[in-house]
């Protein structure tokens, strides 16, 4: 099963993908950034404060998504020994990593007016630093030993750790009393947030998604093209 | 119009901070990608061209070296 995703065979397809998808992203960005900023309703309790969610939820959502993903593959490549999916997991980490940084900066800008603090260690946003914490300790663990062979186990014990904490901060609002507010947007239960906010956020989290695409495919045919590379070297 | 979208009731710094923090981040995360995938490209086609004719042969036997060498005949 895992042949079909050989590298050579799906090379053609992502080093053609990028364009594509970079301009469905500016396109639908447009689009999101118009609703989230122009066409969208303030709310009746935080004003146009509200605004900063369509920024601050979607990278929170894409930063957790991607380290489940990254955890998966880095499993998968441990267990299997797929060189492919080692590559997946370190291929999708820099846009996870940085979507991480979004979601607590942001959350710090929309905390000030609406909580009167930048900051506060309650169970979410702490969580939320730890995940960022194991998003660089992987990324570091890349870069000291990207050329060893044990890598791979390292690289999959950090991912294993930082998983468990993903649970950990999408349930950290119901689990503990905690200032940040309780989910909105409920897959399987009634979802509290109003239409006409719900539609620029689905479109941002479209437009975010994406963006997350894009710098995989880029960052994956870069890491194919090094493994080339050292490939000539020993022709 | 403008000055309400600019002021946003006083909170036109925080929405407009957290939104360009957003998107300096994305042109930022953009172009360093995008960066390295280019110098790595470079490498190979400059590894590539050193290679005698019949490394080069076997090497052009793979697909994904076909592939990147037909991306990069622009760089």
């Amino acid at each position: 099963m895992f042949k079909s995703f050989e590298p050579n065979k799906i090379f053609a397809i992502t080093s053609k993908a990028p364009k594509y998808v970079l301009f469905l992203f500016i396109v639908v960005l447009t689009i999101g950034l118009t609703e989230a900023l122009i066409l969208s309703p303030e709310d009746y309790k935080q004003s146009h404060a509200v605004r900063i969610m369509y920024v601050h939820v979607p990278s929170a959502w894409i930063s957790l998504g991607i380290f489940s993903f990254l955890a998966l593959f880095s499993v998968g490549s441990f267990i299997f020994k797929n060189k492919n999916f080692s590559l997946i997991s370190k291929s999708l980490a820099p846009s996870g990593f940085v979507f991480n940084i979004i979601a607590l900066v942001t959350g710090a800008i929309w905390g000030k007016p609406t909580w009167g603090t930048w900051w506060a260690w309650d169970a979410r946003i702490t969580s939320m630093l730890i995940l960022a914490l194991f998003y660089a300790l992987y990324l570091l663990a890349w870069r000291i030993y990207g050329d060893k062979e044990q890598v791979i186990k390292i690289t999959s014990i950090i991912a294993i750790l930082g998983a468990v904490n993903v649970p950990i901060t999408k349930f950290s609002v119901d689990w503990w009393n905690t200032l940040h507010q309780s989910a909105s947007v409920n897959v399987l239960s009634n979802t509290s947030i109003h239409i006409s906010m719900l539609i620029p956020l689905g479109i941002m989290t479209a437009a975010f998604t994406l963006f997350s695409l894009l710098i995989f495919l880029m960052k994956y045919n870069t890491e194919l093209i090094k493994v080339k590379n050292k490939g000539l070297d020993r022709l | 119009m403008i000055n309400e979208l600019i002021s946003m009731n006083g909170y036109g710094s925080y929405v407009w901070s957290a939104f360009s923090f957003t998107l300096i981040s994305f042109a930022s995360l953009y172009f360093v990608t995008m960066l390295q995938l280019s110098k790595e490209q470079t490498r190979f086609v400059s590894k590539f061209g050193s290679l005698n004719e019949e490394k080069a042969r076997a090497a052009r036997l793979q697909n994904i070296n076909r592939e990147i060498l037909s991306n990069t005949s622009k760089i």
